[in-house]
């Protein structure tokens, strides 16, 4: 029970079970290939049926899955012995964790960087805005998935009630955006203690399910309540943020006109992109800070025991609560940014999709890591962009991508937990002792 | 038996459908005394043990807690967390159930969980790095590292718990247990899985706890060197029943007690009971 078995399952080696592999793979794509590839059916001109066989094409599939089993067969053992530990050679690993060191400060200083460099690029302003705010999404989310590891498939819920509180605050009584923001996160904050609530009892993949329900229930809400939400027609002019009070404008009392300078469509989107850096990294300090104080070890503990925790005196109640709300009021604050920075709100913008991509984001990061969710944002918005020129391919690719990713790395990008107190030395704890919680 | 009682159970019964686990039970256990539970396995110990720390709820019968300071609280009425919190009863796990993911001390400062809760302001000190908090927080560390140096693990401190060995594993549990600063101190069978050099060092950490702190102790155990070294009364269970209770050399004559661990055999039940002395 003490270390994990890295070296129990060891490959045959050999040029016979190297064959044996190839020949097992090769059987597996004859028996899937022979009906999807192997025979073409396709409807005649009178509607009757008419097929034909492709011996051809399926033979030379086969024919490359064998041959590919070899290749990578041999790759693997040349590489080392057991999978995806050895992947990656050690030199690598040293060299990664030098790089770790100094990643999160060089990130951040490039973040702050990024309106100085790309001025003139606009697409860039736009994505990094689109990047922030996932990755502020996924620091929201890592509270209550990451640290307390209540698995959580509804999350777009709170960022559409951030989004509409701030959306029909703002349209109809005309607040401002900075008294709108706080509000937003109370409100988002409240609809996760109402989630938290009938949840509490559930477990794993229970709680997934009713989570994703709860999204959902939000979004069909939004829909049918036409009289407050205007429905499917969503919200439109929603007011743009100012600088406490100073609208980013080209009229006679904005920003450029009070400073003397040229107006330039640009100075709004070089606010945007600071506010949410700015918005991003208060949720970054404050998750940083709870997880040194007892609210914070209380929701790792939770992660990794509940019945412990109840034994320790713990109300895994409240404990649990306040883990909903608080993920749920940076996802609101969130969603008031969104509601800003767009202009015009519809429910189309909170599907599940996005709760999915937002889990996704954690997961791949390596659950509880705060630098992790960055990175794995990153990597998914931005990568997804990448992929752009390959049109119809992007998915698969982007699919295939995230298959490697996790196959590398099965608990995220970042694989350990950092400990929140320690006596001589901080070490990095090995994400094979850490639980991933059931709920 | 004499002295003032810190735990009295009285008739407790516990039914799961159909099924007696415990019935009618009544014992009591003195305070700053090790009362031992023992009995064949199945005889429902640990199903008591869960009445008492709240993690079922009786059927009937009344469990009473007696603080120092003379506070009676019925324990059967409390429910799961508030037994640890209120009534300052902590417990380990015939399993072990330390947070894995988590390094000794962190393990240690979780149990304080209530106290730096209300020195963290419900967080919000906390949040601003108030200085009454930090004091508080260093006090936790502290009692956290006199834990780990009384269970003989201080030098790992910053190690994962997960990675410790089994026997160390134990001790950092009752540690971690004692950081709740129980009045009540329930071991559910602590010896288990050790090997005789480490029964013998928890003998002595269960003795320490009782004499240098005056925390009444309440153990399940199957390993008898343990129970007949240390008890000071022992309890023992069948099927459910009380039918025996005494010193260690009251119990250990009872013909009783060794025809219910070994069936109508006496010869080789007196064998097993005085193994342990």
């Amino acid at each position: 029970m003490t270390a994990p078995s890295t070296n129990t399952a060891k490959p045959a080696t050999g040029i016979p079970a190297l064959l044996k592999t190839a020949f097992t793979n090769a059987l597996v794509a004859l028996v899937l290939f022979s009906l999807m590839v192997g025979i073409r059916t396709e409807a005649g001109s009178s509607g009757q049926l008419t097929y034909w066989t492709r011996f051809g094409e399926l033979a030379s599939l086969v024919g490359v899955v064998f041959g590919g089993s070899i290749v990578i067969e041999l790759f693997r053992q040349w590489i080392g012995p057991s999978g995806a530990e050895r992947l990656v050679p050690p030199a690598v690993h040293s060299g990664m964790a030098f790089v770790g060191r100094f990643l999160a400060p060089a990130l951040l200083i490039f973040a702050l960087l990024v309106p100085v460099i790309f001025y003139d690029q606009r697409y860039i302003l736009d994505l990094g805005i689109l990047v922030l705010t996932y990755v502020m999404l996924g620091w929201g989310l890592n509270v209550v998935v990451g640290l307390a590891g209540l698995l959580d498939l509804g999350y777009v819920a709170f960022y559409a009630v951030g989004a509409y509180s701030y959306g029909l605050i703002a349209t109809n009584f005309g607040w401002s955006f900075w008294v709108c923001l706080p509000l937003a996160g109370i409100l988002a904050a409240c609809w996760g203690v109402l989630l938290g609530f009938p949840v509490l009892r559930l477990r794993g993949d229970y709680l997934a399910i009713v989570t994703l329900a709860f999204g959902e229930i939000i979004r069909l809400v939004i829909i049918n309540w036409q009289e407050l939400t205007g429905g499917p027609n969503g919200v439109p002019g929603i007011p743009r943020p100012t600088l406490f009070g100073i609208p980013l404008d080209n009229s006679d009392d904005g920003l450029a006109a009070k400073l003397g300078i040229e107006y330039s469509s640009t100075h709004r989107i070089v606010f945007l992109f600071y506010l949410i850096l700015a918005l991003a990294l208060l949720t970054n300090w404050v998750t940083i800070r709870l997880r040194r104080l007892p609210i914070g070890r209380a929701w790792e503990a939770l992660r990794e025991d509940e019945v412990a925790c109840r034994a320790l005196g713990i109300n895994t109640t409240t404990t649990k609560l306040t883990a909903f709300a608080t993920g749920a009021m940076f996802g609101g604050f969130a969603g008031a940014f969104f509601a800003t920075r767009q202009g015009f709100i519809s429910p189309e913008s909170f599907t599940f999709q996005e709760s999915a991509l937002v889990l996704a984001i954690v997961v791949l990061g390596g659950m509880g890591s705060q630098l992790g969710v960055a990175l794995a944002a990153l990597t998914m918005i931005g990568g997804f962009e990448l992929f752009r020129g390959l049109e119809t391919y992007r998915m698969l690719v982007f699919g295939m991508a995230m298959v490697l990713i996790m196959i590398w790395r099965p608990r995220g990008l970042i694989g350990h937990r950092a400990p929140t107190v320690y006596l001589t030395k901080a070490q990095a704890i090995s994400s094979d002792l850490v639980k991933e919680g059931h709920g | 038996m004499s002295g003032d009682k810190i735990l009295s159970v009285d008739r407790l019964t516990m039914r799961f459908g159909g099924i007696v686990a415990v019935q009618d039970l009544s014992f009591a256990a003195e305070r700053k005394k090790i009362t031992a539970l023992i009995g064949p396995n199945g005889a429902g110990k640990t199903t008591v043990f869960n009445c008492i720390t709240g993690f079922y709820k009786p059927s009937g019968g009344a469990i009473r807690l007696t603080h120092d300071d003379g506070r009676v609280i019925a324990l059967e009425r409390l429910n799961d967390f508030r037994i640890a919190k209120q009534a300052k009863v902590a417990r380990t796990f015939q399993n072990i159930r330390l947070f894995p993911g988590m390094t000794a001390l962190e393990n240690l400062m979780v149990a304080q969980h209530n106290a730096l809760m209300r020195a963290s302001g419900f967080t919000l000190l906390g949040l601003v790095g108030a200085p009454a908090y930090r004091d508080a927080e260093k006090r936790a560390i502290d009692l956290a590292t006199d834990w780990l140096r009384r269970v003989n693990l201080l030098d790992r401190a910053d190690d994962a718990a997960g990675n410790f060995a089994y026997g160390d594993q134990r001790r950092l549990e009752i540690a971690r247990a004692m950081c709740t600063e129980p009045a009540l101190l329930c071991l559910d069978e602590p010896a288990a899985g050790l090997n005789a050099r480490e029964s013998a060092a928890l003998s002595e950490l269960l003795l320490s706890i009782r004499d240098e702190l005056g925390t009444s102790i309440l153990l399940i155990e199957h390993d008898m060197s343990v129970v007949m070294e240390i008890s000071d009364h022992i309890v023992v269970m069948d099927h459910g029943v009380k039918i025996a209770e005494g010193t260690p050399r009251e119990i250990r004559d009872d013909p009783k007690v060794i025809a219910a661990y070994l069936g109508t055999d006496e010869d080789e039940a007196v064998a097993v009971m005085e193994s342990g002395t």
